[in-house]
Order: C-alpha cells, then structure tokens, then sequence
C-alpha cells in the first residue's frame, strides 16, 4: 500500500484525513484538499479508501478490551457528581446513562429521555423511556432523575457541576416517567448540559458508590480506585444494540512512554491522550495508528485585569502580539493543535466565528504598547508549572520573545502539586488549562460573564452579561450565533486571556480496535468508546 | 547454662529494640502528621479541583468532618489506631484496610520475589570476589556492579519494556492484570520489575558481603585455618562469612527496606499497584488517614528488617556463642 503513498506521507496525515472525514467532509472536499496538496488523483483514492475503512467497518460482537488513560489515584470515584478525572468519567459512561449525550458533531441526541420540550426554554418537561432497569433489577423512574439532579445543589456532596447546576431552580416529578424542570432564566441549552458526564442518572437515595448501579451498557464488576475497574456488558441494557464487547478492563499508566509501550507490545488496545513528541513512535508501525480529535482543550496564558501590570490594558495588548502562536503550535505541540484566537470557542463547534483572526505574532507593535504602558525594562513574574498541558513550554517561547525587545519576563515555575488552588486565577500572569465545554453559554458563564466562578483575567462587561443572557434564552438559531460572534470578538480584544491554540488530543489505537468516533466531550469518544467500538480478530 | 544465657540476652535486646521501635513509630507518625499538615490545600480543596470556589469548599469539608482542628483529627485517628482501625480514607470513604490490604499483598509478594532472587545472587557474588580478589572476575564484577548501581531505574525499566515486550515480544509490558493462569506466567508477569529492581539493590550487597569477607579473611584467625590446611571453600564458608554475618545481614536489611516503599518507579513503569504509589496518591490528596497507615507500614517494615539484621549480627557475634 505505501507505494500508493505519496513519499512524505505519514500516519499523521493518515489521522488527519480521517479526522476531515468524521467532521462530515465529503468525498468531493478532500479530494480537493488533497489536490491542492498536491497529491496525486490515483493516489488521492487510495488514501480515502484507508481512512474510510478504519471508520467505516463492520461491528464484532465478542472480546474484552483492555485500555488505559494517563490519570488515577486513590481519589477515583464512581460517584457521577465527583467525577474530575479520565478514568471517572470512562467508568460513569459505562455503568451509567444520561439523560441526553452529545453525537460527533456536537447535538445532543436523547438517551435516557424520550423527549424533552420546552415553550419558554424555561419550564421543561423531560418523558423518560418506559422499562428501562438499573443493575440491580430496579425500574426507573422519575424519583431517579429528581433525586440524581437534585444531589448536585446539596454542598455536602461535593458536585463538580454545582455552578451550572444551580441554575435548575425547581426540579418535581410530574408523573412516574416525567419530570419537570425549570429553570432560574430561560436557556435554550439545557437538553445539551444534561448531556454532561456529572449528570448521568444514578438510581433514588444512592449514596455509596463501592460499586455502581446504573442503568448503562455494562455492569460493575470490579472498582478498585488507583487500581482498574472491570465492566462485563449489561446483557438486559435497553438499548437494541447493547456492547459489542463483553467486557472492558480500565486503567492508568501514567508514565507516556510506558503506555505506548503497552500499547505496540499489544498488551493494551487503546492508549489515551499520548504526548505530541511521541507521534514518530507511532508513525509507520502497522499494529497502532492515532486518533486525533481537536475539541477545545487549551492552555492559556492569564493576564488578570484588575492587578499590576494588566491593569495597564497596554501591556496587554503588547502580550498579545508577542505570543508566537505558531511557534507554539509548530514546536511545543508539534503541529498537534489548531492555532487559537484569544477566545474559549474551538473550530470544531458550530458557533466558532469563522471571521476572527489570530493576532500575528509582531514584536515591533508588543514593544509599542509595552512603551506606552511604561514597562519596559521592568521585571514581571510569570508563574507557570506543569500542571496546565504544556504551559512551561510556552512560557519559554513566551520569554524568548520578550528578551529579544528588551522585555524582562521572569520565568517561575512553580510545582505541579496545588498548582490550581494556589497560583491559577490568583496570580497576577499565570497559566491556566481549560478542558473542552460542549457549548459556548457554559464556557462563557464559567469564564467571561462578570460573575464567572473561574473569570481567569477578571474581565467585566455589563455588554457581555447582557448578551450572554439574552443568547441563551434565544430559542431562533441565527439569532444566537449573532450573538455568539459578537461575543468572541469581545472576549479576544478586551479580556486579558491569550489563547495561543487548541491542543489536540492523541489516543494510539490499535488496529484491531473499530468503531472509535471523535466526540467534542474528548479524547476517548468523549470517554464512551467502551459501548462503542469492538475488537477485530 | 550458656545456651540459656545466650536466649536471654537475645530476649532482652529484641524487647529494647521493641520498645524503641514504639517509640520512633510514634515520633514519625507526629513528623509526618505536621509535614503533611504543612502542605498547601486540604482534601476537599484537591477534590473539587478547579471547581474549588470557596463555598463549595467549605460544604464540603463540614460534610467531610474537616472543620474539626487537625491536631483533633489525628488524635482521634491515633485512638482508633489502638483499637486497630487503620480509620477511613477522606478521598473515597473507604476503609483504609481494604484499601492498603491488596495493595500491601502486592508489595510483599514483589518483594519477596525480588529478595528470594537478589540476596542470594549478591550472597554468591561478593563471596565468589572476595575469594578471587583482583582476579579478572572481580574486577568484571565491580565493574558491573558500579554500572547497574549507576544507571537510573527508570533508565533500566524502560529500556528493558522496549527491548523485552515491544521489539522481542517475551514478555509482558504490564506487569498487574496479565493473564496468570500458569507458573511460567508469573515468572513472564515479574520477570522485568524483578530485574529492575534486583539492578537496584545488588549492587550494595554485592560490594557490602565482598568487603566484610575479605575483611574477616585478612583476620589471623582465619590465616591460622587456612595453614592447617583448610581448602580455599571451607575457609571462606565455616570459619570467615560467620563472622561476616554482622555487616552482610545490615546491608541486606537496608537494601530490603527499600523495596516496600521506594519502588514507586517501578510500579509506575510496570503499572504495579503496590503501597508507594498508594502513599503518593494519598500525599496528593492530603488524605491523612491515608498517609499515616502507609507511612506506619513504611516504617514497621524498616524497623522490623533493621532489628532483624540486629539480631543476626549479635547471633554471630564469636563472644556469644
């Protein structure tokens, strides 16, 4: 097959073909992308057909697979609420339903719900599917749902979702398979946040979570935290297709190289979240490919607003300019990422303004405004650490760029450990990471509006939180993606946070493994993949 | 009556060594209380993570029990401790005996393979260059020894999955979760941390037993039976390792200690879960009940290996036997 390979096609290529292709490009589309690159009609043909066929294949029933994510501890959960990492939500997709999920192109498609309506985007009524069972034999109903939202506005749970949460001021049952939502301000949204991992559905008054009781495609078998959970598939799931697979074992290799190892050695099928550096190792090794999906996680660089030096919006500005997106894109993240605008919305979603460029990296107008603000010479501390993906990395580039015009940016690197409850959003220049949010209204109330619970650079703009308000309670399409841009070009030229790129992610995948779909939740098939994808002999 | 005087004294310094190992365990438990006391953040600020706004940190630690003073905390879980409950752990609300239980079961059992493969390995080597000192054997030897000692594990581990697991497809990558059906797949599943970890701590043994034998054999004593005609084995064997024994047996304890606690590497690597990775996610999660049942473990198990080296040294003290 090489042969009908242009010469300096790699597996990279390969992925990113695919990637066009799950994105619903057609035929016609990349023959012309290819084309235009300068590839060959013949060779055009062949290159669609491989990635084609590693989307396109027929399903096996049978098998269990073995996959492994980069992050566990003794803090690993099967409580819904409490999810934060990789392997929290792999587990919670597995054993639990949601309401609603998010399909690959980011719509959200009914699960537990059999519709949901509103009038007003204000009072909702969810109808539940009839017959649906937990593991454990009993039926749901209502009670579960009310019970299951309701957990994440009691402090003493703990909820991750609380702040968006909050929002769902009344939440009754109706009638044993309806419940009714409403909602503290009209938003049109909701069918999508239900969709949010923290919301899957867990069966009335649970409140131990040693094992799961769901209502997902697969059972619990074994829960050890820091260790590995085993799931055997549900066999009286309420789905027509139930798993493929009979059985899906999770854990986490922390070490990168040692998961890739895993992974060509054929002990494990699917490997999450590889580092960039390591795509040689997997490029041209026929047992392994990569999955590559771009769905909004980024790390940023922090310029709070209402402390010294960003109080200066000059400086600012200039910080703008000096960041070398490409360079970062180019040689930190080694191509793996899509340059970003200054603004939280990636390409991938439907709202992304199209029209907003990147500012181009312009040392001579940074030294302007860093001259009108009068800082020239003097010394600012920029705190970064490894915590945030890649962040020291960028804060050289970052530096380098700064020396170069006589800027003296100072580099502290501070540990890893309680890095987000003690420099992210507290320091005046600091890094911070925010993981892929399946809309903008979450994004932006989570970030931007004035009140925001992680507003990074404390912007405030009454303009902002008027809109914000006003788009999410805006039922007409057109008329919220107006807004949306609108706000995007806000968010890039007056708040202080410089988003330099959206990071790909990279799972290496073994080339027995079908069915694995990107999904704008994240790497993993928004961590789903276990009732999806199945082995091939 | 020497026989007896001899147990007695044995007796009698293992209840000291008792006694003091109580007292150090106690010591460290406070050392690691306020160390851990001294970290930035608590549990529920960990958990919640980046959703740590300052009310939902607060409903957390009420529900959690958290508002109570620290120094309450821990002395409710050195009570408890008396009474053998190892307490709950805060960040999953197990019990931290179910949690260390598997986990330690893990440890002891690489452990015990990695010992029952390096100390006698270290044993034949040091006396075997002790015995043909300056030969090119020893001289090979230490050159080895010296190499392994200097390359860092995690150097030794990775290269060792490359070769073993991916290019040569022998063995395993992981070493928890294969398929262990059969003997020769436990000896496949541990062959590689058991070769990690051997790399680390031979190389002490080895040097240790070589300099302690060839010390004893410079002694006039064992010259005297070497003139009355002892062979070459019989003089090393009988009358100059006994009284070796002293020095070999601390090196070894010291070497052993090791791998309970200091094998995280390792267990990262091969993805092994074992109790240091237990005590690092329990540090990073402030979880206190946690740190301190592992810390303790940690530190009986050094106690233990030390007296037992004590009374193997005193065992083979000439005067007392």
């Amino acid at each position: 097959m090489t042969s009908n390979k242009p010469t300096n096609w790699t597996g990279h290529d390969d992925s990113m073909v695919e990637n066009m292709l799950r994105r619903g490009a057609s035929r016609r589309d990349l023959l012309k992308f290819l084309m235009v690159s300068g590839v060959g009609a013949a060779t055009s043909g062949s290159i669609l057909f491989k990635a084609q066929q590693a989307l396109a294949a027929t399903p096996v029933t049978g098998g269990s697979l073995r996959a492994a994510g980069w992050s566990s501890s003794t803090a690993d959960t099967l409580d819904p609420a409490k999810a934060s990492l990789s392997t929290d939500y792999v587990r919670c997709c597995a054993f639990y339903n949601r309401l609603t999920f998010l399909d690959e192109s980011g719509t959200p498609q009914l699960e537990l719900a059999e519709s949901i309506d509103t009038a007003d985007a204000q009072t909702w009524e969810v109808k539940l599917r009839s017959g649906v069972e937990f593991h454990n034999g009993k039926t749901l109903t209502a009670d579960d749902v009310v019970y299951s939202l309701k957990r994440h506005l009691d402090k003493s749970v703990g909820s991750k979702a609380n702040s968006i949460a909050k929002q769902m001021t009344e939440i009754s049952k109706l009638d044993d398979l309806t419940v009714k939502i409403v909602l503290m301000a009209p938003n049109a949204d909701l069918p999508t946040i239900l969709s949010l991992h923290h919301f899957m559905i867990i069966a009335e008054g649970t409140k131990e979570f040693t094992t799961a009781n769901g209502t997902g495609a697969f059972v619990c078998d074994t829960f050890e935290p820091g260790v590995r959970s085993i799931g055997v598939r549900n066999e009286n799931y309420f789905k027509s297709q139930k798993a493929y697979l009979d059985s899906f074992e999770f854990f986490a290799i922390p070490d990168n190289s040692a998961r890739i190892n895993a992974l060509l050695s054929g002990d494990i099928q699917l490997a999450a979240a590889l580092n960039p550096r390591s795509r040689r190792l997997l490029e041209g090794q026929d047992e392994v490919r990569m999955s590559i999906t771009t769905s909004g996680n980024y790390t940023n660089l922090n310029i709070r607003l209402d402390m010294e030096p960003g109080t200066h919006f000059d400086f600012v500005e200039g910080m703008k300019s000096l960041v070398h997106r490409e360079a970062i894109q180019k040689s930190v993240l080694r191509g793996m990422a899509e340059i970003g605008n200054d603004q939280p919305i990636s390409p991938s979603n439907r709202y992304y303004n199209i029209n907003l460029e990147p500012r181009a990296y312009d040392p001579e107008k940074a030294l302007f405004h860093f001259k009108k603000a009068g800082l020239v010479g003097t010394e600012i501390p920029m705190i970064t650490s490894s915590a945030p993906n890649s962040a020291v990395d960028m804060a050289t580039v970052v530096q380098q760029a700064g020396s170069e015009i006589g800027m003296k940016l100072k580099l502290e690197q501070v540990p890893a450990d309680g890095y987000w409850s003690n420099y992210w959003l507290k320091s005046p220049i600091h890094f911070g990471n925010i993981n892929p949010r399946p809309t903008p209204d979450i994004l932006f109330s989570l970030l931007y509006s004035s009140d925001a619970p992680w507003n990074e650079s404390r912007y405030k703009s009454e303009k902002f939180d008027k809109m914000m308000l006003e788009a999410r309670g805006e039922l007409r399409e057109d008329r919220r993606a107006t807004m949306y841009w609108e706000m995007q070009e806000m968010i890039a030229n007056e708040a202080g946070t410089i988003i330099p790129a959206f990071i790909s992610n990279i799972d290496g995948v073994s080339s027995k493994l079908g069915g694995l779909k990107s999904n704008p939740l994240g790497g993993m098939m928004g961590y789903a993949f276990a009732e999806y994808v199945w082995l091939n002999d | 009556m020497g026989q007896s005087l001899t147990s007695l004294f044995i007796v009698i310094q293992v209840l000291k060594r008792l006694g003091i190992a109580f007292l150090t365990l106690i010591v460290v438990s406070f050392a690691v209380f306020f160390a851990t006391d001294m970290l930035p953040g608590d549990v529920a600020q960990i958990l919640l993570g980046q959703a740590a706004t300052p009310e939902a940190v607060a409903g957390l630690r009420e529900a959690m029990g958290l508002n109570e003073p620290a120094l309450q905390r821990f002395f409710g879980w050195l009570t408890g401790l008396t009474h053998g409950d190892l307490g709950t752990s805060y960040a999953n609300n197990m019990a931290v005996a179910e949690l260390i239980d598997g986990r330690l079961k893990n440890s002891l059992k690489l452990a015990g393979v990695t010992t029952a493969v390096s100390v006698p390995l270290s044993l034949t080597l040091g006396i075997a260059a002790a015995m043909w000192r300056n030969s090119p054997f020893d001289r090979a030897v230490s050159i080895a020894t010296i190499s392994v000692i200097s390359v860092p594990e995690f150097m030794v581990a990775t290269l060792s999955v490359l070769i073993f697991a991916v290019w040569l497809d022998w063995l395993p990558a992981l070493s928890f979760g294969a398929d262990v059906s059969s003997f020769v797949d436990v000896l496949r599943a541990y062959a590689m941390p058991v070769i990690t970890l051997s790399c680390v701590i031979c190389a002490q043994m080895i040097r240790m037993t070589r300099a302690a034998v060839i010390e004893t054999i410079n002694t006039p004593y064992v010259e005297m039976a070497l003139l009355k005609g002892a062979s070459r084995w019989r003089m090393v064997l009988v009358h100059a390792l006994p009284n070796a024994l002293g020095p070999i047996a601390n090196a070894i304890a010291l070497s052993l200690s090791y791998l309970v606690g200091g094998v995280i590497i390792v267990e990262t690597i091969f993805n092994y879960p074992g109790v240091a990775k237990l005590m690092v996610d329990a540090v990073a999660t402030r979880d206190l009940p946690l740190i301190q049942s592992t810390a303790m473990i940690f530190c009986i198990s050094y106690l233990s290996l030390i007296t037992l080296a004590d009374v193997i040294a005193t065992l083979s003290n000439p005067r007392l036997r």
